[in-house]
């Protein structure tokens, strides 16, 4: 079965205001800097717009201005103040949704029913979540007056630009801590549409401060002596090189890296609903997520029934203009990426895994890459244990449950798991021997604001979301 | 007469001991203890052969303590993981019972502890510390994890977990109760561990308690030696997941081994400067070493 044809139904882009040229936000207001540069739309190259880079003096001005609301504003004002200053923006959000929405399709290539279904409301909803907990800490079981740390160093990644972004903020936030927050490189627009509604909800200068810029940036935040948490998600490598710097130092670090993980298929499981499932664990925002299910573990029994439905659901799959509202992988993030999962792909293919991508146009301009499965692949495979962070499925089979347990866990990472069978006993016992974060039975890539999201081993440490995502701004 | 002779009989008791040869003036030669390591359960030498000198407070040599060895370390590592399955998978009520069994051994070892120069007291509160981990056991979990409202039809829970294998640079002072205040926590939650310690006499008198108190071999390790030589490797090793140095008094080695940790994203808790190891530790020791996993669950009919 091919895909139905559809018209085009592209979302309108002209309720997204873009300036031909973007300041820092430091102390509540944007200021110009003197390196900018082109941020683009990866699905057609075409410059939306330019952003400054923050050298080591704007991020010193950032720290230092974040500082002053802290001790001067943020720190001292009563929870329930700061509170409701989070519920604002948490409405400003859904309010601004659909341009938030197109706005983070454009700039990351995601499609948009991805960044209106999900990454807008997970957004909106986490602020409105932690905005509760701003007048309830003495509750969170912190002790009876747990403190703020202070000023919070936040670096980002590009999958989840807005998401990510609330992810860190609201916590810190609501903890009474001010921040000083890098979007990612290629992914800074829907960030500096955050400041400005930062600036709507009157929120106090200082108390959030957005610099854009690339590596060096998010260095000169990390190693600043004044900023007292340091959290980043984003890859296992620069995850290391900044536990390796804060090392010695006061600053508390969260981190939340990267992911290898296993999707285990059992043979007793609904083959309709894992084929759905596996789908959205890695074809999801074009595999761009670290928590995807990039290694399937299918029962030998049922591979081949599996591997044909898996393909024949694949040919369904839309790829194309992330603004279009039929589609369902949009473009691969950047240039550097996509070479990036080509190289690998490349090697799967060197190595002797097969090879499979159902046939599908892509367009000429901008960053594309199929979605792709290999089979055959052995767990010495580099695509078998390397973070491929694109739409690329590696899969492989088991016996027995104690085999797919010792494969799923053989990797240096932890953050995410799936399980698909219908016995509920085998479910919670297979949950309870994976070393991972985030186990979802019979489903996979669920947020919510409540629930606790991190990884295990080398996934990096702390959770974000839930109770438990306050720990990491509170002083213990 | 009767009151001479009544006066006269302890005399002549002395002088019927008196008449009995005397024995040479003697006293018993003590057997003296040596001091190995502990790993998996065994008390082995180091495989380098290296020991070194041990003395009391006022100098005495006391033993020759093993001194281990970097392939030392890498032993404990092996049986640190190999106990970590069964240990970790065991009920939170068999761990509470093991370590109550733990502060049993303990209080009747007492004397041994205070003529190794340990205080009474803080023999009593070493004791004392490992019962109150061990009534922690099986209630940490509800502390820390529970049921998440998410906004969806959806079972989701939350709940702590240990986080591995945990290399640990015991505190020189207190001597017990910092050992136990540092080993308690990371093995009621699960944990399986490798020690460093410098003071050999009460930590593998330590060992010895724990030998004997149902701990499968392999939960925790000691390496009697150097952290400086030792603790890098286990630092960097990558089957170690998180390493405690809470009680390195050497700044520069704890930055260090925060670096080498850093390589494989290890857990990391920091030397506590002016930390009170006599009170309420709260949380912290063991949430340190613990990771959350959240499971979720469609709900439907």
């Amino acid at each position: 079965m091919s895909a139905f044809e559809y018209a085009p139904a592209p979302e309108s882009r002209s309720i997204v205001n873009l300036q031909s040229s973007y300041g820092l936000f430091i102390d509540g207001e944007f200021v110009d800097g003197d390196d900018r540069r082109k941020t683009i739309s990866p699905a057609t190259e075409e410059v939306l717009a330019e952003v400054t880079w923050a050298g080591t003096a704007d991020v010193d001005r950032a720290v230092k201005a974040a500082r002053r609301a802290y001790t001067k504003v943020w720190g001292p004002m009563p929870g329930a103040e700061r509170a409701k200053y989070l519920f604002r923006i948490a409405r400003i959000i859904a309010e601004r949704s659909r341009e938030l929405a197109v706005l983070e399709s454009l700039n990351n290539g995601k499609p948009i029913k991805e960044s209106r279904d999900v990454d807008v409301p997970l957004a909106s909803a986490h602020f409105f979540y932690y905005a509760g907990w701003a007048d309830k800490l003495p509750y969170a079981g912190f002790g009876a007056d747990p403190r703020p740390l202070g000023v919070a160093g936040q670096v980002i990644p590009w999958n989840f630009p807005l998401l990510m972004l609330a992810w860190k903020i609201a916590p810190a936030l609501a903890a009474g801590n001010t921040v000083v927050l890098k979007p990612a490189e290629t992914t800074p627009l829907t960030a500096l549409l955050f400041a400005e509604i930062c600036q709507q909800a009157d929120l106090p200068p200082g108390v959030v401060n957005i610099v854009t810029g690339a590596g060096e940036t998010g260095a000169a935040i990390v190693n600043h002596p004044d900023v007292d948490k340091v959290a980043f998600t984003g890859s296992t490598e620069v995850g290391r090189i900044i536990a390796r710097a804060v090392a010695g130092t006061s600053k508390k670090v969260t981190l939340e890296l990267g992911g290898k993980a296993a999707n285990i298929v059992f043979e007793d499981a609904a083959i309709d609903q894992a084929v759905e499932g596996i789908v959205n664990g890695i074809f999801f925002n074009q595999g761009h997520v670290c928590c995807a299910g990039s290694r399937l573990l299918v029962q030998e029994s049922v591979a081949d029934q599996l591997l044909e439905s898996l393909k024949r659901r694949m040919a369904t799959l839309r790829v194309g203009d992330p603004l279009d509202k039929n589609t369902d992988i949009g473009a691969i993030n950047s240039a550097e990426q996509l070479s990036r999962i080509k190289t690998l792909a490349d090697v799967g293919e060197g190595e002797g895994a097969d090879r499979w991508s159902p046939p599908c146009q892509l367009p000429d301009r901008g960053f594309w890459f199929a979605p792709t499965i290999f089979t055959g692949v052995s767990q010495a495979h580099r695509i078998a244990r390397e973070e491929i962070f694109g739409p690329v499925l590696s899969v492989l089979t088991f016996r027995t449950p104690a085999e797919a347990v010792e494969k799923a866990n053989n990797t240096p990472y932890g953050l995410s798991a799936g399980i698909w069978t219908e016995k509920g006993s085998r479910i919670l016992a297979i949950a309870d021997q994976l070393r991972a974060g985030v186990v979802w039975a019979n489903t996979f890539n669920k947020f919510d604001p409540t629930s606790p999201f991190g990884g295990y081993k080398e996934s990096g440490y702390g959770r974000e979301g839930g109770r438990h995502g306050l720990e990491a701004y509170l002083a213990q | 007469m009767p009151s001479k002779k009544k006066d006269s009989a302890p005399k002549s008791a002395e002088a019927a001991a008196a008449a009995v040869p005397e024995e040479p003036q003697r006293t018993r030669l003590a057997v003296r203890k040596t001091y190995k390591l502990y790993v998996g359960g065994a008390f082995p030498r180091s495989e380098s052969g290296r020991t070194y000198v041990v003395a009391d407070s006022k100098g005495n040599f006391v033993a020759n303590a093993a001194q281990a060895s970097r392939k030392d370390a890498r032993d404990a590592v092996l049986a640190a993981r190999a106990a970590f399955g069964k240990w970790s998978g065991a009920t939170a009520y068999n761990r509470g019972q093991v370590v109550y069994r733990v502060a049993e051994m303990l209080e009747s070892r007492r004397d041994e502890f205070v003529s190794l120069e340990v205080p009474a007291a803080e023999v009593d509160a070493a004791v004392d510390r490992l019962v109150w981990y061990a009534g922690w056991t099986d209630k940490i979990a509800q502390v820390l994890g529970g049921a998440n409202p998410v906004a969806g039809p959806y079972f989701n829970l939350s709940s702590p977990e240990p986080s591995g294998i945990v290399a640990i640079v015991a505190p020189r002072k207190p001597t017990l109760l910092g050992l136990v205040s540092v080993i308690a926590p990371v093995i009621a939650t699960g944990n399986t561990c490798i020690v460093i310690s410098d003071a050999p006499r009460v930590a593998i008198t330590l060992a010895e308690v724990l030998a004997t108190s149902d701990l499968p071999g392999g939960v925790v390790n000691i390496l009697t030696g150097s952290a400086a030589e030792i603790g890098p490797w286990l630092a960097s090793h990558a089957d170690v997941n998180g390493v405690d140095l809470t009680g390195l008094a050497d700044a520069k080695l704890a930055v260090t081994l925060e670096q080498a940790a850093a390589e494989t994203l290890k857990r990391v808790r920091r030397p506590a400067a002016a930390l009170d190891w006599s009170g309420d530790p709260g949380l912290v020791p063991m949430t340190a070493f613990l990771e959350t996993k959240t499971v979720w669950h469609p709900k439907g009919l």
